[in-house]
C-alpha cells in the first residue's frame, strides 16, 4: 500500500489509518462492532467494499455447492441402499470399492483430466468465460455441471458409505424382523420402516458435507474459472488482502452454522423423540 | 484305539512346541490371518509399504535427482529411459514422483502424529473427566469442526506462509478435532469398565488411570483413526500444494507437480499431469483400504466414520 522504502512518518500514518497501532483485542472489538453494522471493510487491492463483492459472489458458490450436494445425494442414497440390501453381493463390492476410490482420488486431479483429456481427444474444452443467468440460461447452468459433479464425488462416496453402514445396522433390528414376519414387502420394509431411522446419522454428515463442499469450491472455482467466493478467497490469500479473507471466512462459517442449525431442526422431524 | 488315547492324553510340551512351530511366530500368524480375512486391506498395506520404501530409498530408486534438468530431454514421452516422461524443464517425472513420496510420507506421518497426540489428549481427558470440563471442551471442538477444513488451512497458510513444517503443523492442528470426538466416545465407554473403578479404589491418580488403563484400551481406535488420517492428510497436502500454499517448488510435492508452470504444457505433454495424480490416488487408496480393514478387525464400532478429514 506504500512504496517499497516508505519513510517512518508515512508508515506510522498508515498504521494509524488502518488501526494497527492499537492493541489486538481493541482491534478485534472494533472489527466486531463494524461487522454488526454490516461493514466488512474494503478490499486492500480493489478498494471496493467487501460486502458488495461477497453479495455478488455468494450466489455463484451457492449454486455450485447446491448442485454438488444434489448430485451427491441423488447418487449416494440409491447406491447406499442397494449396497446394504444386497450385502456382500457383487454390486455391494463394486459400490464399496468405487466409494473408497472416490474418497482417494483428488478432485483437482479429476478436474484437470476432465479439462485436459477431451481437449486432447476431441479438441473440446469447457468454456472459460463466465455466463450470467440473464444472458444465456442454458449456458449458465451447463457451466456448473462439470465442476458440481466432480465436487460431489467425494461427498457422495462418504454419504454412500454411511448410508450403507447405517441401513445395515437398522436392518438387523428386531422391529425390522417383525415387519418381515408380518409379510410386509421388501420395498416397504426398506423404504418405510428402515430408511428413516438409518438416515438420522446421514443427515448429520450432510451438514458436515456442506462445509466440505464449500471448502472444495476454492479448488473448483479456480480450475473452472467461476467467479465465486472460493476463487475470491484464493485470490485474496495470494494478494494478502486480509479484509477479504476475514469477510469470506465469516460468511462461510455463517453458512455452515446455519446449515447445522437446519440439520438439527430436521432431526426433530426424522426422530420425534428429539425435541428442542 | 492307541491313537485315540494319545489324543486324549494331556498335551506334552513337545506337542505344544510342534503345534506352535506349525503355525509360525504369533506376529506372522496374525498377519497371515489378516491377509486371509481382508485381502483388500492387505493390498492396501502393500501399497503403503511400497510408498514408505520408495520414500526411504528414494536416492537408490530414482534415476536422477528431483531437480536435475536433463539436457535435450524436454517433454519427452514415457519410454525406456524416462519411465514417466520428462516435464517442461526436462526433469525426469519418475524421479520426481519417487522423491515426492518423501514429502507425502513426511507431511502425512508428521501431521498424523500431531493430530493424534492432540486428539488423544483432548479426547481422553474430555471423556474421562466428563462434567463441565467436557461440556466446555466439546463446544470448542464443535466450533473447530464446523470450519471447512480447506478454508481454515488456507487461511492459516496465508498467515504462516508455505513450507513443509508449516503445512505439517497446520494440518495436524486442524485435523485433530474430528479424531478427538471419536476418541472421547471410546473413552467414555472404556471408563465405565470395572477395572477403571478398581484402579481408582487402589488409589491410582487420574493421570495414571488415563495413561496406564484407558490409553491402551483406546489404542485400537487411535491406530485406525491414524491410518485413515494418513490418507486424508496426504490428500490435503497435495490439494494445498496444488493451490500453491503447500510445499514450495522445486521440492517435488505430488500436488505441486500438477500446478504451476507445468499446467501450460499439459496439452502437449499429458504425462506431466497424469502420473503425479496417479501417485496421490494410489497412496491415498492404499491408506484408506488398510484403514478400513484395520477398523473392521480392531474396532468395528467405528464403521461409517472416516474417509476424509472433516
Amino acid at each position: 500500500m506504500l512504496e517499497e522504502r516508505a519513510y517512518g512518518k508515512d508508515l506510522d500514518d498508515l498504521r494509524a489509518k488502518l488501526g494497527l497501532d492499537r492493541p489486538i483485542y481493541i482491534q478485534y472489538f472494533e472489527w466486531l462492532g463494524r461487522v454488526v453494522r454490516g461493514q466488512l471493510g474494503e478490499s486492500l487491492w480493489t478498494k471496493r467494499p467487501v460486502i458488495e463483492e461477497l453479495a455478488r459472489r455468494l450466489p455463484v458458490s451457492l449454486e455450485l455447492g447446491l448442485m454438488a450436494l444434489g448430485f451427491s445425494i441423488s447418487l449416494a442414497l440409491p447406491i447406499g441402499i442397494l449396497a446394504a440390501i444386497r450385502q456382500d453381493s457383487a454390486s455391494d463390492y463394486i459400490a464399496r470399492s468405487l466409494a473408497i476410490l472416490g474418497l482417494s482420488v483428488p478432485g483437482f486431479w479429476i478436474a484437470t483430466l476432465v479439462v485436459l483429456l477431451p481437449a486432447i481427444w476431441w479438441g473440446w474444452s469447457p468454456p472459460i468465460q463466465f455466463t450470467e443467468w440473464s444472458v444465456d440460461r442454458w449456458a449458465h447452468v451447463s457451466q456448473f455441471i462439470l465442476p458440481a459433479v466432480i465436487l460431489g464425488i467425494a461427498s457422495a462416496a462418504a454419504v454412500m458409505r454411511l448410508t450403507r453402514a447405517m441401513l445395515l445396522d437398522v436392518l438387523r433390528q428386531d422391529y425390522v424382523r417383525t415387519a418381515w414376519a408380518k409379510g410386509v414387502g421388501e420395498r416397504a420394509v426398506v423404504l418405510k420402516h428402515s430408511l428413516k431411522n438409518a438416515l438420522i446419522p446421514v443427515v448429520t454428515v450432510l451438514g458436515i458435507q456442506v462445509a466440505q463442499i464449500l471448502g472444495g469450491t476454492v479448488i473448483f472455482e479456480t480450475i473452472f474459472g467461476l467467479p465465486g467466493m472460493g476463487r475470491f478467497l484464493f485470490d485474496a490469500i495470494n494478494q494478502r488482502d486480509y479484509p477479504v479473507i476475514q469477510g469470506v471466512n465469516l460468511l462461510i462459517v455463517s453458512v455452515v452454522v446455519l446449515m447445522n442449525l437446519t440439520v438439527d431442526a430436521f432431526y426433530a422431524y426424522l426422530d420425534p423423540r428429539i425435541r428442542y | 484305539m492307541a491313537n485315540r488315547i494319545e489324543t486324549l492324553a494331556p498335551p506334552s510340551t513337545s506337542g505344544a512346541v510342534l503345534r506352535e512351530r506349525a503355525a509360525g511366530p504369533p506376529a506372522l500368524t496374525t498377519l497371515w490371518r489378516f491377509c486371509r480375512r481382508k485381502p483388500l486391506g492387505a493390498v492396501g498395506g502393500l501399497i503403503v509399504l511400497a510408498m514408505i520404501l520408495m520414500a526411504v530409498l528414494a536416492p537408490w530408486i530414482a534415476h536422477y535427482t528431483y531437480d536435475e534438468t536433463i539436457r535435450g530431454a524436454r517433454m519427452k514421452p514415457p519410454g525406456a529411459q524416462f519411465w514417466m516422461g520428462t516435464d517442461n524443464l526436462g526433469r525426469d517425472i519418475w524421479s520426481r514422483v519417487v522423491y515426492g513420496a518423501r514429502i507425502s510420507v513426511t507431511v502425512g506421518f508428521g501431521a498424523v502424529l500431531i493430530a493424534q497426540a492432540l486428539a488423544s489428549a483432548i479426547g481422553i481427558t474430555s471423556g474421562y473427566f466428563g462434567g463441565k470440563y467436557d461440556i466446555c471442551v466439546q463446544r470448542v471442538v464443535d466450533a473447530w469442526q464446523s470450519f471447512p477444513f480447506l478454508i481454515v488451512i488456507l487461511s492459516v497458510m496465508a498467515v504462516l506462509g508455505p513450507g513443509l513444517l508449516n503445512v505439517t503443523l497446520a494440518l495436524g492442528a486442524v485435523g485433530a478435532a474430528n479424531a478427538s470426538r471419536i476418541i472421547r466416545g471410546t473413552t467414555i465407554s472404556v471408563t465405565q469398565n470395572v477395572y477403571v473403578e478398581s484402579a481408582r479404589a487402589l488409589g491410582a491418580g487420574h493421570l495414571r488411570i488415563m495413561v496406564r488403563h484407558i490409553l491402551p484400551n483406546v489404542a485400537a481406535t487411535i491406530i485406525v483413526l491414524a491410518t485413515i488420517g494418513l490418507g486424508a492428510f496426504i490428500l490435503a497436502e497435495s490439494a494445498l500444494s496444488f493451490l500453491g500454499f503447500g510445499v514450495p517448488p522445486p521440492y517435488p510435492s505430488w500436488g505441486g507437480m500438477l500446478s504451476g508452470s507445468g499446467r501450460a504444457f499439459f496439452l502437449d505433454a499429458p504425462w506431466i499431469a497424469i502420473y503425479p495424480g496417479l501417485a496421490i490416488s494410489l497412496a491415498v487408496f492404499g491408506f484408506n483400504m488398510l484403514g478400513d480393514a484395520l477398523r473392521d478387525v480392531l474396532d468395528p464400532r467405528l464403521r461409517g466414520t472416516g474417509g476424509r478429514v472433516r
